[in-house]
């Protein structure tokens, strides 16, 4: 298997390497917030260059790439995980701002801020005292 | 809780018919790493030739200066902690899969190594340990002469 893999990343046909390589869901955290949404993703192996982040309507899609080629000219292994790209898609509703969605990646944890548009956001009312 | 019950037990099925295979090997695609079992998380991979091991383990929002790596003979134990986010007043998880709290994982090595010349680094999440093996414990070439 890992053959196969090696001898197609070697073609010029980059599409046929990118439907080789396995892909699977990051695990995430969503949190609330008055004023906004957080998505928190694990992506280890994963910085900011090889992480595609978009917007389709109100679908929102996390994709990362991973280095596939470390240490490939190993010999033998023990292998408790696999490791691949990452996908994931969320549908956003439109309690979201999505344009001014904001990410940042440290240590393959991706982390997106989404604010929550203007009329959603929990108002705070204050309350004046009247002497 | 439910899948590490099920787990056990779909590993007592291995010479009879299994019904869950199938069910079992979706559940492996999809999420790539096993259920964290007491003492066999996080998973690793083990790359070695004759010389040396790499341990490699995934740590995302890891804190590396938490880490802690020894090594004795050819078992190796790391201990790590993540935190969770520090969630404020207002706050709430909407949705939580990502893991926390504070493990130590020991991992018997392919050969004995020596514990002087360890070399950990963590680069995007991911911790490489390389281990270089034992002097002692290389085969060594023995010269044939003739009389």
């Amino acid at each position: 298997m890992a053959e196969t893999l090696k001898n197609i990343k070697k073609t010029e046909n980059g599409e046929k390497n990118r439907m080789e390589r396995k892909i699977y869901a990051p695990v995430v955290d969503i949190i609330e917030t008055d004023n906004n949404i957080f998505l928190i993703a694990d992506m280890p192996g994963v910085d900011e260059k090889s992480i595609d982040i978009t917007i389709d309507k109100n679908l929102l899609k996390i994709h990362g790439m991973i280095d596939s080629s470390i240490h490939d000219d190993f010999g033998e292994s023990i292998s408790e995980y696999y490791t691949g790209d990452y996908q994931r898609v969320f549908s956003l509703s439109d309690k979201i701002d999505s344009t001014n969605i904001k990410a940042t990646v440290k240590d393959g944890v991706l982390k997106l801020i989404l604010p929550k548009s203007v009329h959603v956001k929990t108002r705070k009312i204050h309350i004046t005292g009247k002497a | 809780m439910l899948m590490r019950e099920l787990e056990s037990e779909l590993a007592r099925w291995d010479n009879l018919f299994d019904p869950f295979r199938e069910f079992n090997l979706i559940n492996k695609e999809l999420f790539r790493t096993l259920y964290p079992t007491r003492g066999k998380f996080p998973p690793v991979n083990i790359i070695k030739d004759d010389h040396k091991a790499v341990v490699s383990a995934e740590i995302p929002g890891v804190d590396p200066a938490g880490i802690e790596i020894s090594v004795m003979g050819k078992i190796l134990t790391i201990n790590f902690e993540r935190k969770p986010e520090d969630l404020k007043e207002g706050e709430s998880y909407t949705r939580k899969e990502r893991w926390h709290g504070k493990f130590e994982r020991t991992i018997e090595l392919p050969f004995p190594v020596q514990s002087d010349k360890v070399a950990a680094k963590v680069n995007k999440g991911i911790l490489f340990i390389e281990l270089l093996r034992s002097e002692t414990d290389k085969p060594r070439k023995i010269l044939v002469t003739s009389e």
